[in-house]
């Protein structure tokens, strides 16, 4: 079936005009037909534009242009503003927003010649590990629709995972795009901070955001990542560093590759998920890696210390939503401040409020010094740690989540639980580092993710970590029941 | 450390949230719990350490030409606004 294909197989057959990207585009809206609704993991379909984008991307094949990823077709998180399209970051506030310009990703993304199928479901203004903070509702996990997808890229993970679409993209915070991965049985990258430009990425923590891709295996990741990665002088944080051909760094052999064992991550680990890591350890082993075990004593902290300094950076970012200049707007507001605190307390759901309110109080005369100074101090403890780990080993390898899918209720209505989820993913935030999740294996019948993680841009070694973990295995290949 | 209702009025005010009866002690709770949860920082010893507010430290604040590069979207951008007249975003009488 066409969409078990690769994105190089897909390539291939359009490039030899076996399909038309107009039938890809058709194959893949009869499934998000099909399927998107029960999963809930779209918000919007833009069936029209992707047909006359997959006829426009047609014309191009047939005059002979030959790209990686023209005519193939991709869902955007709904955090990324698509020109003259409804862009709702998953909130009340934005369900009336029709973004006026495209986020430098999504732009990227269509001079590649992709074909947008519609906007992913998400978290709140992606705050959120489970995608169920969304005010369009929950998005639920194609291996069994009990569960959550995982959050905040819940959407994208879920659409990616039922073959809804061969890439998606997300963004990740504290782990929004490799705990969701992980959860759905997908592979997710993370890049390098300031590697992919945030301009038109709504914002909510600026030090930690930044938007990377799903896709079935790290092959098919690696031409997405391409068109995404540059410098955009758009974005103040963007770093002019050049671009490596992350397609052809996948085939760099492992041999000689110095993966580290995180310690402190097998610490209170269940048995069955430290032993799929080992068996991922084995494989690399057998693919010429060598292993030893590191230490980041900080690490522990690191979940205290994100939930100071993202809230904190949120809690000014979402101060712009004030019913003004866009966004929801409460009836009849009697003053100025009514119409500041009832627009954004009707537009804001829960989890955000929270975040809102933690952040304010952590920045608040009188406690600034205690926790936000606090916490970026030990933002430094946490990045010497890594910066230590990586003068020793090449790459950093564990689980990606303490568990598999939760079922949907379970966690929303303690935080703290909820957050600790994100114990292994926020510490590559923290620090500014790469990150991926591949499947590594079953739980009860859902899947697992493991992790890499490496120094500041070296996405090519993640990739090609991945791709011999992913020849030399066939985790990533399974598809849940029903979708294959 | 606990916030009572009065901590959690004071900062939704600073934070222009309206907050339902109905909220105010969930939030009490679950703010509180967040609060402890992340006062386990204070016993980690950072000493003189350099807090770091950015994960690519080293990057300088780039500077461009003070030149036009947008051009005017302003009708654009204000079909997004939930009211505008003569081409201004109306807020309700600020002014007697």
């Amino acid at each position: 079936m066409l969409h078990n294909l690769s994105i190089g197989e897909l390539a291939e057959r359009l490039s030899s005009r076996q399909i038309s990207s107009v039938e890809l585009t058709r194959h893949y809206l009869a499934r998000i037909e099909r399927f998107g609704a029960a999963l809930n993991a779209l918000i919007s379909v833009t069936a029209e534009s992707a047909l006359a984008d997959a006829a426009a991307a047609d014309l191009r094949l047939a005059r002979g242009e030959r790209r990686p990823l023209l005519g193939i077709p991709l869902i955007h998180k709904d955090i990324f503003c698509t020109d003259g399209v409804k862009t709702s970051c998953g909130s009340r506030m934005l369900d009336n927003f029709i973004a006026p310009y495209d986020a430098t990703v999504v732009t990227r993304l269509k001079e590649a010649g992709v074909v947008m199928l519609g906007k992913a479901n998400m978290d709140e203004f992606a705050m959120g590990s489970s995608n169920e903070t969304s005010y369009y509702g929950p998005v639920k996990n194609p291996w069994d629709t009990r569960k959550v997808p995982g959050g905040s890229s819940g959407g994208s993970a879920a659409a990616a995972a039922a073959r809804l679409a061969p890439l998606t993209t997300g963004t990740d915070t504290g782990g929004s795009i490799r705990q969701p991965a992980a959860l759905t049985g997908i592979t997710g990258i993370k890049p390098t901070y300031g590697r992919v430009s945030r301009y038109g990425m709504i914002a909510f923590a600026s030090s930690l955001d930044q938007a990377g891709v799903f896709a079935r295996s790290a092959a098919d990741a690696a031409p997405a990542l391409q068109a995404m990665a540059g410098f955009d002088p758009r974005d103040s944080t963007s770093v002019d560093v050049p671009v490596p051909d992350y397609s052809a760094a996948l085939k760099k052999p492992l041999t000689g590759l110095k993966v580290g064992i995180l310690r402190e991550f097998f610490e209170g680990l269940e048995a069955r998920n430290a032993a799929l890591i080992h068996d991922a350890l084995k494989v690399f082993k057998d693919l010429g890696a060598q292993t030893q075990e590191v230490s980041l004593p900080h690490l522990p902290a690191s979940v205290p210390t994100y939930y100071v300094v993202a809230p904190a950076e949120c809690s000014s970012n979402l101060s712009r939503f004030d019913g003004v200049r866009y966004g929801y707007r409460c009836e009849n507001p009697k003053d100025l401040l009514d119409l500041y605190k009832r627009s954004r307390g009707e537009g804001f759901g829960a989890e955000v409020k929270r975040r809102i309110m933690t952040g304010t109080y952590v920045l608040s005369a009188g406690y600034f010094d205690a926790y936000y100074l606090k916490a970026q101090k030990v933002r430094r403890l946490i990045t010497d740690d890594f910066r230590a780990a990586f003068a020793q080993v090449d790459l950093l390898i564990g689980p990606t989540t303490p568990t598999p899918a939760f079922d949907i209720g379970a966690k929303i209505d303690d935080p703290v639980t909820m957050y600790l989820n994100d114990i292994y993913t926020i510490g590559a935030n923290l620090a500014g580092l790469p990150g991926m999740s591949l499947p590594c294996g079953f739980i009860d019948g859902l899947p697992m993710g493991l992790q890499l993680m490496g120094p500041h841009f070296s996405e090519e070694r993640l990739l090609s970590a991945a791709h011999g973990y992913q020849s030399a295995t066939d985790w990533h290949t399974r598809a849940p029941k029903g979708y294959e | 450390m606990s916030l009572n209702r009065q901590d959690v009025e004071k900062i939704a005010h600073l934070a222009r949230l309206s907050i339902t009866v109905e909220e105010l002690p969930v939030y009490v709770n679950s703010l509180s719990s967040i609060v402890s949860f992340v006062d386990e920082l204070s016993r980690i010893q950072t000493g003189d350490v350099e807090p770091m507010a950015h994960p690519l430290e080293g990057q300088h604040q780039r500077l461009r030409a003070d030149a036009v590069s947008e051009s005017d979207n302003h009708d654009k951008y204000q079909t997004n606004a939930p009211s505008v007249a003569a081409g201004l975003y109306v807020v309700p009488r600020v002014i007697e």
